[in-house]
This record gives C-alpha cells, structure tokens and sequence, in this order.
C-alpha cells in the first residue's frame, strides 16, 4: 500500500501534464496573482465569465484578481514573428460559475505558443491536447474545427459580419432547423445553405472527411486555409481520437484558424478547450501568431471517481496510558510499512479507515 | 443505453407517444405509479419524468444524454447543450401583452413583468427600449391589472387567458415549441445512438405534418 493513494484527486494528473509540457521543452511561465483590470475590461467577450474580482492597491491603480490566464500572457510576452515562445502554466484564476453569483478559485493548467506559429507548432499542440486528455485517463475526444474555414465560407455565401456570430451559434448547437431558415431569410441559395448546413454534421474518417471538404468547398474558400487545414489534420489521421467537427466554434473577435475542445468519457463539459486566437494578438497590438489550449482540473476533479473508499490506512487510537513517544513511535513504523496513519484518541466523525490500530498503556493490543 | 429526461406533464406524454412510435418505447412509463425512472433494455433507453425547466439542466449536466424542453426555456437559461430537432409540439409563443388601452409612454422607462427575464431583456435591447424588469413567478397576467407593469413577456398559447383578462398581445417575441436536445460530451460518445434516435424522430415529425 502506498500513501500516495491518498493524494488530492487531480496532483496526478497535474503532475502528468507538467512531464507532458515539459517534455516537449515549454517553458512553465510564473505570473502575479494580480492584474491591472483595464486588460480584462477591453476583453471582457474573451473572458468566460465576465465579473472580475477588483481592489484598488496602494498607489490607487485598480487591479484585479486574475480571471484568465492567456490574456496576462499575451501582454507579458515580448512581440516576436522571429522565432516562438511556448510556455505553460499553472495558475489559480477567480470566476463566477454559470448560474452562481459566487466566485470560484481554480486551478487552470494551460500552454501558450506565441510568435511565429507554423504547420509544426499547430500540429504539435494539437498532439499536445490529446495527449493532455490521455493524461486525464479513459475514453477521449478533441474535437477541432477551423474558423477560418466557417469565415471564408460564410464570405462566399454573402452572409453579413454582424449576422455572423448567431449563425455560429447555431452551427455551435448543431441547430440545422433554426439554422436553415435563417441561410433562408439571408437569402443564400440551396446548394450552398445545404453545404454549409452539412458542416455541423460530418461523418466519416478523418481522410473521408477531408476529401469530401476539399471537393466541396474548392472555390469556396481559400487554397491555402484548406491545405493548412488538411495538412495539420491529414498528418494526425492516424490520432482516431482526433475528430473534424465544426459545432467548436469561438469568439471571431479573437480566434481566427484551428478550434478545438476535448472531452473524457463520463464529464459531461470540454475539459480543455483551445485555438488559434490571432485576432487577440492583433487587438492588443502585437504582429506575432498564438495558438494554446486550457486544461479545466477543477471540472475534471469534480468528476473523478474516488480511488479509494478509506481517509487512511489505519487509525491509530490511543488514550491518556499510552505516551507520546509510544504513540508516535508506532504511527512511524506503520508509515515506514508503507501506509497512512491518522492518530487519534477518540474515533473521529465521519472518516473511514482500513483497520482500526488500539494503544493502551503503550503497547498495541 | 440512453438516457432520457421527459418534461412532466401534458407534453411530456405527448412526446413519449413520438419516441414510442419512433421505436422506444417503454410502456411502465404511462402507468400510473410514483416511479420516476423506467427502462427498456431492450429498445436501449432509460427513461426519466423531471420537472419542465429542469430538463435543460439534466441534459447540460449529463444526467441525461437527451431530452425534451422548450425553445422558452433554451432561451432563458441558455444551456450549452445541442439542440438537435424541433418536435413541433408545444407549439406556442413568448408575446408582449398589455391592457387594452395601454400606450407606450417613452419619456420614461417601460416597466415589464415576466418570468423571463433573460428573453424580455434581449428582446427590448434589440428594440432600443429602456425597461425596468419585474420577475414574477406566476400570475404574471394579474401585473398590468394591478398597474404593476405596464406589459408583461410571458407563453401565449390559446389567448384565453389573456382574453378573460382584458387583455391582448402586441407582439410576438419569438415562437416556441419543443426541442429534443442532447448533451455535448456525451453525444461524442453515444454519437451513433443519438444520430439514429434523432433520424427515426425526424420521421414522426415529419409524419405529422
């Protein structure tokens, strides 16, 4: 039995990720727990929940509680399209859940690829998220799309920027009916609405859908997104766990090529969630490309099952005839044997052990 | 096996009779008994009753994998979930209702009860309109009586109500009707079951119209 069973459900998953990034060579970034506040109130859309934990410091400057990571990131990092910065992190962030009014502390674990962002760094962090949900054990899927393409299509079908975003939605709930009529109000032609309705709803193997894409959309959008997109997906193929779906979609104010999420059997939300977010970089001034995916541990430790149905090994239960040092003396040579030891003199409420351990007068009996 | 949340009630029952004909059917569930779950192996779905506006929640959550809830209440609460077909049951609207004389004074804010807040909200931030919201939880029809709002945002479905009330819609919100949803990560991995439940339920709907 090795204490180590005991540990807090997510550290080693946590400690897989941290080998995973590391093994690839990026860098684990530290950042300030604070934040001025004006970089989320000019991001507030990128944020996932748009209240933000504020104070004022000493000087008068109104920071807050950092609610993301990536945001601080892009900041920090010096402009560069010579070169790439590939980092990773693990930072607790203040958000308000979905339909909560209180503020949550959680640990987002995370990597950042900045800079010169090529057909190598997407498909390496793409590989990099699967291999983060493998981490996380069980079945898995990372799910990827391309903005670009769903931008570019939309271009040839006429569809109006500002109609842009609920189509998206729709696409993004896989709503073909509501979809439907809206290409229809929009006036867009059958043949083209009925491409655009067949996207949310591909089937087939990755190279299936890739041919069928190149033929369908040849005129319709760019070349060079289309081979960008299959090469980085084409070359992943053989990662059956990697699947073409555009119902990921993002933000377009931010996030412009490669999308993606991955799920784990059995959690009912993304537990990483990820892209290309070119247009932040462009929002904030800076040349260089960005591509980076968020792992969640705290969704994923809410639904990690318990790997043990015991607080300790063995309670150790002592009174007023035993001393101490018989006490501890015994408590060291149970964990020395390899297991948990809780001591205690009276049994305490509401914890289980493997075997009860009885002290009197100094002695085990 | 798939799991299925059913809105209690007169649409629920409506629904199940779809899902049957589309070949899942569990007849235990029709009995009147205080179960809440029933299963039919054999047809690969459990069935669950939970209240209306739950059923949303059930799904996002993945209690359920699927399920039926109306386009009001995806609407207000906004569940990141997939929303697959429109069963073109339930059909009703979300309408703007008022007194017979009432008018629009918009020197000054328009004061709306509803339980949809979420939905009156966008609706009146796409007219422009400054609103002062009441949130009510039933008897909503009673507010304009009582001149505690002005309009209220609420379900019509026949208009009775509305009538025996004095009365009558000046706009309608949105139309609404039931939705059969499915839960995102789960459809990732139940994704050939939910394809085929969701094609053999496109059929009844088709059938039906």
């Amino acid at each position: 039995m090795k204490t180590a069973e005991f540990t807090d459900g997510t550290d080693p998953i946590l400690n897989g990720l941290r080998t995973l990034y590391a093994s690839r060579g990026y860098t684990h970034y530290k950042m300030n727990k604070f934040e001025e506040y004006d970089l989320y109130a000019g991001n507030k859309d990128f944020l996932i929940s748009d209240s933000v934990i504020t104070f004022t410091d000493g000087t008068g400057k109104l920071l807050a509680l950092k609610p993301d990571v990536t945001l601080s990131i892009v900041k920090n990092t010096p402009d560069t399209v010579n070169g790439t910065k590939k980092l990773w992190y693990n930072e607790n962030v203040y958000r308000v859940a979905k339909g909560s009014r209180s503020f949550r502390e959680i640990m987002q674990v995370g990597l950042e690829c900045i800079g010169s962002v090529d057909g190598v760094c997407v498909r390496e962090v793409l590989s990099l998220a699967l291999n983060s949900l493998k981490t996380v054990g069980g079945a898995c899927v990372l799910s990827v799309s391309h903005l670009g393409i769903l931008n570019e299509l939309m271009d040839s079908l006429g569809i109006p920027d500002a109609e842009r975003p609920a189509l998206l939605g729709l696409i993004g709930e896989k709503n073909l009916h509501e979809l439907g009529s809206a290409l229809d109000r929009l006036g867009v032609g059958k043949e083209k609405a009925d491409l655009l309705l067949s996207l949310p709803v591909l089937r087939g193997s990755t190279e299936e859908i890739l041919a069928s894409l190149n033929e369908a959309l040849h005129g319709l959008v760019s070349k060079g997104t289309l081979s960008e997109f299959t090469s980085v997906l084409g070359g992943l193929a053989g990662e059956k766990e990697i699947v073409i779906d555009f119902t990921v979609v993002s933000d377009l104010h931010y996030y412009s090529g490669f999308v993606f999420k991955g799920y784990v059997e059995g959690i009912p939300a993304s537990v990483l969630s990820g892209g290309q977010y070119d247009r932040l970089m462009r929002k904030m001034g800076k040349r260089a490309g960005a591509i980076g995916f968020a792992v969640y541990l705290d969704l994923i430790g809410q639904y990690q099952k318990s790997t043990t149905a015991f607080d300790a090994d063995v309670l150790l239960l002592y009174d007023a005839s035993s001393s101490a040092a018989a006490v501890c003396a015994e408590a060291d040579r149970l964990v020395a044997d390899g297991k948990s030891v809780r001591t205690a003199s009276v049994v305490p409420e509401g914890l289980s052990f493997r075997e009860t351990v009885t002290m009197r007068e100094g002695k085990v009996i | 096996m798939l799991n299925i949340a059913l809105p209690k009630g007169r649409l629920g029952e409506k629904v199940y009779d779809m899902f049957a004909r589309a070949g899942y059917p569990c007849p235990a569930l029709l009995e009147n008994s205080r179960k809440l779950i029933f299963e039919n192996e054999e047809a690969g779905v459990r069935y669950f009753w939970v209240k209306p506006s739950d059923v949303a929640i059930y799904v996002e959550r993945g209690a359920a994998d699927i399920g039926v809830a109306g386009k009001d209440i995806l609407l207000e609460y906004r569940p990141d979930v997939y929303e697959l077909l429109d069963l073109k049951t339930g059909i009703c609207r979300m309408a703007v209702a008022a007194k017979k004389d009432f008018r629009d004074d918009t020197t000054r804010a328009l004061r709306v009860a509803t339980k949809f807040s979420n939905i009156a909200e966008h609706y009146y931030l796409s007219k422009g309109r400054d609103i002062d919201i009441i949130h009510l939880n039933g008897s909503i029809e009673i507010a304009p009586i009582l001149g505690l709002s002005d309009v209220i945002v609420d379900i019509v479905e026949t208009g009775t109500t509305l009538k025996e009330n004095d009365l009558i819609v000046y706009d309608t919100v949105v139309p609404i009707s039931a939705r059969l949803i499915a839960n995102k990560s789960g459809s990732r991995f139940k994704g050939g079951e939910i394809d085929r439940l969701v094609a053999e339920m496109a059929k009844i709907v088709e059938e039906k119209e």
